[in-house]
Parts: structure tokens; C-alpha cells; sequence
């Protein structure tokens, strides 16, 4: 069992900024994300376009972000768990929560952070017959790349139009035995550099593409030998080891919707006054998940809700303890993984 | 002094809603629907407006606007549920003096 100080659910802006503000207070944190990667919707939906609202930032690419972010809280060594879903909580006696995840990883906190966003990402599912089975138990049918090396030597055949498509082909050209594209049209719309990379893959011929075309059928009794393409009323048929149709993704609140606490407006009520607690007490909602009167979903006020969350925390986990709040610029930040980062001390010099 | 203009927006249980919108605060349709609540938050304006959910889209019942799509919402739309010819996306429809009297349906939950 994973045991951590603070448990949190989503590994978007809030949730890795949450990881810096604990480690200041020596509190351990570790992030549950649905997405194979952290994040959150800055990764997956929109890496490459700017933000201009970060403050000290006049524009910043959110995928940026989300990397000076995990630079930011690296020496707090948060642990992850990706690419599954918080699914129950159960609250013991000693007032700490258990939380497993839809692939059974258990995971035991002092304290819960949701800093879950919109919700879980969940794969937008072309409609085909036969899909849930071959979604299953690595029969061919995969909604995200998690991990690349599966496919090394592979053929295999993507589905869709948009950024995600493109950057997978362009990544699994170099590692699969063959990429075929599927598009209903002949455009794509996604970053300029990536259109143009498929460009230049097609006509290397290291990229197969085919369009305008759909994914109609499966072919294989116990997973994926093929798949069918109807292109302009005809058939054809394409040999594969697998099929990622990236159609992108609908969040949901998913089960934590199920987890006891108060909603409204598809979001979790916390008590903004104080600490941004929801109604079970130890269990936060932070970011653009929770609501309070005047709540407004941006990046920076996700950061002041982490930060108040986890000064919450650190009085629940050491009642009584003293702390006052220390300026990083004066006491520097010490990692838990023994670096120190720390202001340059001024010289007392004469100077002649 | 810029005026506010009256759009008329049916929601999704079918309810025909006259809302006033002001023309000098960069908004666009998505925001107005959400700024009177017309459908539950959390279900219209996801992406936040980047042509990128198809949350937002609306059917256009009379014809005060064109039904030309700029290309982000064009493509949005071929990969969208419900899409129709008098589809579009609210996000993309800025509110100008021009809208005056428009009418729009909000198409259902994606």
C-alpha cells in the first residue's frame, strides 16, 4: 500500500502546485491522475497555446507550465500513480482515508486533496460493434498511449483529426513497424509543426494515410488482426496489432461524485472562509473542482486554495505544533531529497 | 453608450428564455448562456471556449447570423453529436450590435 501524508486527485496545475506548498510544511504528497501523463488539461488539451493570466508570466505555453511546475516540486519527490481513477474512499478509525483506484492500487493519506478539475478524462469512444471487447485485457483496442514501448515493432492504426493524432503518429512512426492515419476528412487541425510533420512523414512514406475514411469493423477471434476502413463508399482492409482512435476526451466527475460530499453545479461545496474542506472532514477540493460564493476557475486561484489547503493540514496532522510562515526567499527550500536551494547571501564589504 | 441587445435562447428542456446581452464586454454566446445559467454548469463551456468540447453548440432558428463556421469550429463540429446544418458554436458567435433579435437553440448534452 502507497502511504502518503497528502492524497491527491489530480495532477493539474492546483494539484502539482499543492506538492510545493506541503513539502515547505515537510508534508509527503502523492497524485492520482486518469491521464497517463501530469498535467491535466493543460497537457492534454491544450499544450501548445499560450496563457496569459499566470501572474509574473506575461504568456506562458500551458505545456510550459505544467513542466516548470514538476521542475518546481521535484525535491519534494511526489509519488504518481497515472493512468487510473480514484474509485472508493473508506475513512478509518484513526482518521486517515484508504483510496483505491479502478485498477485496485491502494493508496493510505493523513488527509485528501481533490484537485480534480473538470473531472476525469474520459476517451470520447467511436461507436463500433464489438469495441468493448476488444478494449479489453490488451486486445488491440487502446483510448491512450501510456506506454510506447508496447507498440515497438507493432502496425498500428490511429483514428482521429486532432492534435493527439497527429503527435502519436508522429511519435509511434519511429517506434511502430507501421502507422496508418484515419480521418473522416482530408484536413487535420491541430499545431502548424505537427500537420506539418505528418506531412512530411506521408511522404516519406513513414506514415500511411488514409482519408477521408472511418474505422468500420474488427477482424480477429481472440484480439485485433485487422481492421476494416470504408473509404469513399469502398472497403478495405488494414492488418494491425492495434487501434487507438484519439477522439478526444469528455471529463466527467466520475466516482467521486459517489464519495458522500456535497455538489453543486457539477462541482464540490467547500468552505472557503477557512480552508476549502468539504463536508467530510480531512477531504478538500481545490482548483476548478470545488465552488464557494464567488468562485472563479483559473490557474492562480487554484494556487492560493493549495496553499491555504495544506497550512489546513499541517494543523490537522500536528495539532497544537507551532509554525509561523516562512518566506522562501529567507529560509531557502529543502527537498526531501537532501538538495537545498537557497538565496545567495549578500557580502558586508568596504568598499574603497 | 453601448447598448445592450435582446437574443432569444430556447434551453435544453425547452424553454424559450429572452436575456438581454451587453455588446461592449467581449463575450460571446457560450458565456452569455452560462452568465443566465441557461443549461447546468459543467455542461456548456467546457474547453472554456476553444472550440475544442462542442459543449456550446447551438442551433440557429432564425437568420440574423450566417452559418458560416470558421475552420477551428468547422472542425470541432465534424467530430461533434447532434450536428445539424444550422449548427454552430456558441463560443464562436461574438456578441456584436448585429445579433439583435437573434434566436438560437441550445443543442443537447454532448
Amino acid at each position: 500500500m502507497i502511504q502518503t501524508d497528502i492524497l491527491i486527485i489530480g495532477a493539474g496545475p492546483t494539484g502539482l502546485f499543492a506538492v510545493f506548498e506541503a513539502g515547505l510544511l515537510q508534508l509527503k504528497c502523492h497524485i492520482i491522475d486518469a491521464l497517463p501523463q501530469p498535467g491535466g488539461q493543460l497537457a492534454e488539451l491544450y499544450p501548445k497555446k499560450p496563457i496569459f493570466d499566470i501572474p509574473g508570466y506575461p504568456s506562458v505555453l500551458a505545456g510550459d507550465l505544467v513542466t516548470n511546475l514538476m521542475e518546481q516540486i521535484k525535491q519534494f519527490q511526489p509519488g504518481f500513480t497515472l493512468g487510473e481513477t480514484a474509485e472508493t474512499i473508506e475513512k478509518l478509525e484513526d482518521g486517515t482515508f484508504i483510496v483505491t483506484t479502478n485498477e485496485g492500487t491502494k493508496h493510505q493519506a493523513k488527509a485528501i486533496a481533490i484537485a480534480g478539475g473538470l473531472g476525469t478524462f474520459e476517451p470520447r469512444k467511436p461507436i463500433l460493434k464489438d469495441i468493448e471487447f476488444y478494449e479489453k485485457e490488451d486486445r488491440g483496442v487502446d483510448y491512450f498511449v501510456k506506454d510506447p514501448e508496447k507498440y515497438r515493432g507493432k502496425n498500428i492504426v490511429i483514428a482521429g483529426g486532432g492534435d493527439s493524432a497527429l503527435d502519436w503518429s508522429i511519435f509511434l512512426s519511429n517506434v511502430a513497424n507501421s502507422v496508418t492515419l484515419v480521418h473522416r476528412r482530408n484536413e487535420f487541425r491541430g499545431a502548424l509543426d505537427s500537420v506539418e510533420k505528418v506531412q512530411e512523414l506521408k511522404n516519406a512514406e513513414k506514415i500511411k494515410l488514409v482519408t477521408p475514411a472511418e474505422v468500420v469493423g474488427f477482424n480477429g477471434s481472440e484480439r485485433i488482426t485487422a481492421v476494416d476502413i470504408e473509404v469513399n463508399g469502398a472497403r478495405m482492409k488494414v492488418e494491425c496489432d492495434y487501434f487507438i482512435p484519439l477522439f478526444g476526451l469528455t471529463p466527467k466527475l466520475g466516482p467521486i461524485a459517489n464519495w458522500g460530499l456535497e455538489i453543486e453545479k457539477n462541482a464540490i461545496k467547500v468552505n472557503n472562509a477557512l480552508d476549502y474542506q468539504t463536508n467530510i472532514d480531512g477531504i478538500y477540493a481545490i482548483g476548478d473542482v470545488n465552488i464557494y460564493p464567488g468562485k472563479l476557475k483559473l490557474i492562480l486561484c487554484g494556487f492560493h486554495e493549495a496553499t491555504l489547503m495544506c497550512q489546513s493540514v499541517y494543523n490537522r496532522i500536528n495539532p497544537g505544533k507551532r509554525y509561523v510562515l516562512k518566506y522562501t526567499t529567507v529560509s531557502g527550500v529543502d527537498g526531501f531529497d537532501g538538495t537545498r536551494k537557497e538565496a545567495e547571501k549578500a557580502v558586508v564589504k568596504s568598499i574603497d | 453608450m453601448p447598448q445592450d441587445i435582446t437574443i432569444f435562447i430556447t434551453d435544453r428542456n425547452g424553454v424559450k428564455h429572452e436575456v438581454l446581452a451587453p455588446t461592449d464586454m467581449n463575450m460571446n454566446i457560450m458565456e452569455l448562456i452560462r452568465s443566465y445559467e441557461l443549461a447546468e454548469e459543467g455542461t456548456v463551456g467546457v474547453c472554456g471556449g476553444m472550440a475544442m468540447c462542442a459543449s456550446c453548440q447551438c442551433y440557429v432558428l432564425n437568420d440574423v447570423i450566417s452559418l458560416e463556421r470558421n475552420p477551428d469550429e468547422e472542425a470541432m463540429l465534424w467530430e461533434a453529436y447532434h450536428v445539424k446544418d444550422n449548427s454552430r458554436l456558441g463560443c464562436q458567435i461574438h456578441i456584436t450590435e448585429d445579433l439583435e433579435g437573434l434566436e438560437l437553440e441550445i443543442a443537447p448534452e454532448q
